[in-house]
């Protein structure tokens, strides 16, 4: 069935207001998208890892979901899904539940990239039939904006800050997506809020539907971390996709699928100048953090193109 | 209808757990618990069980597993020892608070450092603050009985907490001893159905489980998971006494061996309790009036149980397999101490921390504590408090 | 114990919370107004509107309702006057106004 907002906009909201997240918040954003690919008739435990989304979305007696929900600890949300769903095939063999469930984790860059990768990597690996989402914000946001390995190369962050010996965080940012995808499940994928929100859309809706473990990775602005107004939200993450900073691609059965490649690819200036946390790089005697970080984002394209075949 | 055999301490809980046939088993190896996991893949490989083993990446993920599926609805059971439990330190918390019934058997390892694999207790002292309800067994016999009997503890509606079924590595986990069985439906009857009221995976409503709670709410959802504590003593109390009407074997907080007219006792937990009954065996044909406390239930702690049993003593000495290292000695001569203080005559009380990592104790070395606690009543001088007993000492030049 | 959230709050004794800090229920989350953090407000022009949907998968707060495919006024019990449905909004059908004090 071809995708049509306005018939997914008619569902019940999984996510309802009177959360604690930051007005523009791009976690939420995340949260509403991958849910409301789920069908009406069915059911969903979510779980959560410790993160800016788990403090705000339930905090006692208060949870924004209209579903069940888990949260257990920061670095586990990946054991936590995989107990769910053991527990659900389990009860459903024995005959004691008989409705449909589907379990989807969400962890921050945190919990996901670093403390959370055992887990997820162990819960991929034995083929739990659940979603893990990892909605991107690029630093532990909820902690203060520390660097985290997803924070991007030259980004002001509050254990990586531009001091006058170091401009920002040395390392790039790691590629989670291909490690993950490197686990050979059956569904990977990275998807930001673009338009009318079909690649978000069908991508949760592959990654629920399929069954085994599926991954989405989604860049999820933050207009706190990145010093940027909170109504330029959607403009954000039109340049990640439009500068090629953030490609949009999913991995289906091993096979890499480019769903997006801008007619006119964008400068990476373009994206970097509209956050407060690489205003340093524009500062005179800094071109040469720009022209890296370009050739970076290039040779990552070109890299992945080629994978893409 | 009993059956005879003869186990070891991880065949008799694997077994334990085989006949409750939990809906999730999640687990990691560790020595001297890793047999369990063993054995108990081999029933799932062979159709024996229902469970579902989820081979973890980690003990944290273990528990990670359990907590997750026992709030789904399901009955989960793992095992661990020494580091794994310390990793899965974090989890131990969560589970206890979010009043999950989990099982766990914890087969005693020395933690970690130096790494050694022999047994003492400072893995589930280590976390006495977790909130779990921690049962010791002496022996394969009790391991198997008390892994029967904590499901039905943990999971009764006033309780709602995680326990955990202690017994020595190596020297019980692995020793082969006679064992009696009860029959797969005795087993069966006796844990009946897990049934919680709330569940993630219930039809009728949704659960939300593990919130953040500002400081209005923590302290009193601790003040609620503290009744439940308290709450279980009774409990244990009620369910070892179906036990016994099953099996006709008794259990309470603690076994009083030869205590009606001891004038000097010992309290101690797990195995060598055993050495010790046989230095007590010897020392009373001799004509002392000499007895023994082995500690069951460590939490809740039985403490005014404790001091009536205590209140007619002359002297103890308090066993401790675990350093706390608080300087002034380890955690159950602590406990133990504390539950003396209000007694209008209470006995002399010493400490020996001993058998850590796996360092023995003999029967001689039972007999020369009670010379030493013979010597604290007769001159009535308690002399050194807090003792260690096992290590190799400098000798002392005259 | 006091099983339903909206009964739930700092005076409620330890007694009567849920163990373990559950909850019972979804969505409880909608009895919190906070509509109350604003500074900015959207409006909504509604003779303007042609109901594409394109701002409301971009709302993080859920606070505009479709009923029937058609956008609803502002659920300004917890909009948070983020602004980006002003910014996407093709038809300028939203605008941005001060929050009065």
């Amino acid at each position: 069935m071809a995708y049509n907002l306005k018939n997914e906009a008619n569902k019940p909201e999984r996510l309802v207001g009177g959360h604690r997240l930051c007005a523009g918040c791009g976690a939420a954003i995340a949260v509403r998208g991958v849910l409301r690919a789920l069908d009406p008739e069915d059911k969903a435990v979510v779980v959560n890892a410790t993160s800016c989304l788990e403090v705000s979305t339930f905090l006692y007696p208060y949870t924004a979901y209209t579903d069940s929900y888990i949260h257990s600890a920061f670095e586990n949300a990946g054991a936590t899904a995989g107990g769910v769903e053991t527990a659900y095939r389990v009860l459903k063999k024995r005959g004691k539940i008989d409705e449909n469930y589907k379990f989807i984790a969400f962890g921050g860059d945190g919990g996901t990239y670093d403390i959370g990768i055992q887990s997820l990597s162990g819960a991929l690996e034995r083929g739990h039939d659940m979603v893990y989402v990892c909605y991107d914000n690029e630093a532990y946001m909820n902690t203060g904006i520390q660097r985290s390995s997803s924070t991007p190369r030259f980004a002001d962050a509050t254990t990586t800050p531009v001091g006058s010996v170091i401009p920002g965080k040395f390392q790039n940012k790691k590629d989670l997506t291909a490690i993950v995808a490197a686990h050979d499940i059956p569904y990977a994928a990275q998807t930001t809020f673009i338009g009318n929100f079909k690649d978000l859309h069908e991508k949760s809706r592959k990654a629920i539907y399929t069954e085994g473990p599926a991954f989405l990775n989604i860049l999820s602005p933050c207009p706190r971390g990145w010093r940027y107004e909170t109504e330029d939200l959607a403009d954000i993450c039109k340049l990640a996709v439009e500068t090629c900073v953030w490609p949009l691609y999913e991995i289906e059965e091993g096979v890499w699928k480019l769903n997006y490649s801008p007619k006119k690819k964008l400068p990476v200036e373009e994206f970097l100048i509209r956050q407060g946390r690489f205003s340093h790089m524009f500062e005179p005697g800094n071109e040469w953090m720009i022209e890296e970080t370009q050739n970076y984002v290039d040779s990552k394209w070109e890299k992945l193109l080629a994978r893409c075949g | 209808m009993s059956i005879k055999e003869r186990l070891s301490g991880n065949e008799a809980v694997a077994i334990a757990m085989k006949q409750i046939n939990p809906d999730v088993m999640g687990a990691f190896p560790i020595t001297p618990s890793t047999e369990i996991p063993q054995y108990f893949s081999g029933y799932v490989a062979n159709g024996e069980v229902d469970t579902e083993f989820v081979a973890v990446e980690s003990e944290h993920s273990a528990m990670s597993t359990c907590f997750a599926a026992q709030a789904a609805g399901a009955r989960a059971v793992t095992a661990t020892s020494s580091a794994g439990m310390a990793f899965m330190w974090e989890m131990l918390y969560v589970t206890a608070s979010a009043r999950l019934p989990v099982t766990m058997a914890l087969v005693n390892r020395a933690l970690t450092g130096p790494i050694n694999i022999n047994n003492d207790h400072s893995d589930s002292m280590g976390a006495r603050d977790s909130g779990w309800i921690q049962l010791y067994s002496e022996s394969n016999q009790e391991a198997y009985d008390n892994f029967i009997m904590a499901m039905p503890i943990g999971e009764n509606k006033a309780v709602r907490l995680p326990v955990m079924v202690c017994q020595d590595g190596f020297i019980t986990s692995h020793a082969v001893e006679n064992i009696e069985l009860l029959e797969d439906n005795e087993v069966r009857h006796f844990v009946g159905e897990y049934d919680p009221d709330h569940y993630l995976l219930k039809k009728e409503n949704p659960l939300a489980v593990g919130p953040y709670d500002i400081s209005a709410y923590y302290m009193d959802h601790k003040i609620l998971q503290a009744e439940a504590m308290k709450n279980a003593k009774s409990v244990i109390l009620s369910v070892a006494k179906d036990f016994q009407k099953l099996t006709g074997r008794s259990y309470g907080f603690f076994e009083e061996y030869m205590m009606e007219d001891a004038e000097t006792a010992i309290v101690v937990i797990g195995s060598s309790a055993g050495t010790a009954k046989e230095a007590i065996k010897e020392l009373r044909s001799s004509g002392k009036r000499v007895g023994l406390i082995k500690i069951r239930v460590f939490r809740p702690f039985p403490m005014d149980e404790l001091a009536g049993a205590l209140s007619h003593v002359k002297a103890i000495a308090v066993m401790d397999k675990c350093e706390g290292f608080s300087a002034c000695g380890g955690p159950l001569f602590a406990e133990t101490r504390s539950a003396l203080y209000d007694l209008d005559v209470r006995p002399k009380s010493i400490n020996y921390v001993y058998g850590l990592g796996g360092r023995d104790i003999r029967v001689e070395d039972f007999e020369f504590i009670f010379g030493e606690l013979e010597s604290i009543v007769k001159t009535g001088l308690t002399g050194k408090i807090y003792r260690h007993l096992g290590q190799r000492e400098e000798e002392v030049l005259k | 114990m006091t099983t339903r959230a909206k009964d739930i709050n700092e005076t409620t004794p330890w007694q009567k919370l849920t163990p373990g800090g559950e909850i019972y229920e979804g969505g409880t989350s909608i009895l919190v107004d906070t509509g109350s953090w604003r500074t900015m407000r959207p409006v909504f022009h509604e003779e303007k509107c042609t109901h594409c949907m394109l701002c409301y998968p971009f709302c993080p707060d859920s606070s505009i309702p479709v009923v029937g495919g058609r956008r609803q006024d502002f659920d300004l019990m917890h909009c948070k006057g983020c602004g980006i449905c002003f910014k996407i909004c093709p038809v300028n059908a939203i605008t941005f106004v001060k929050e009065e004090a």
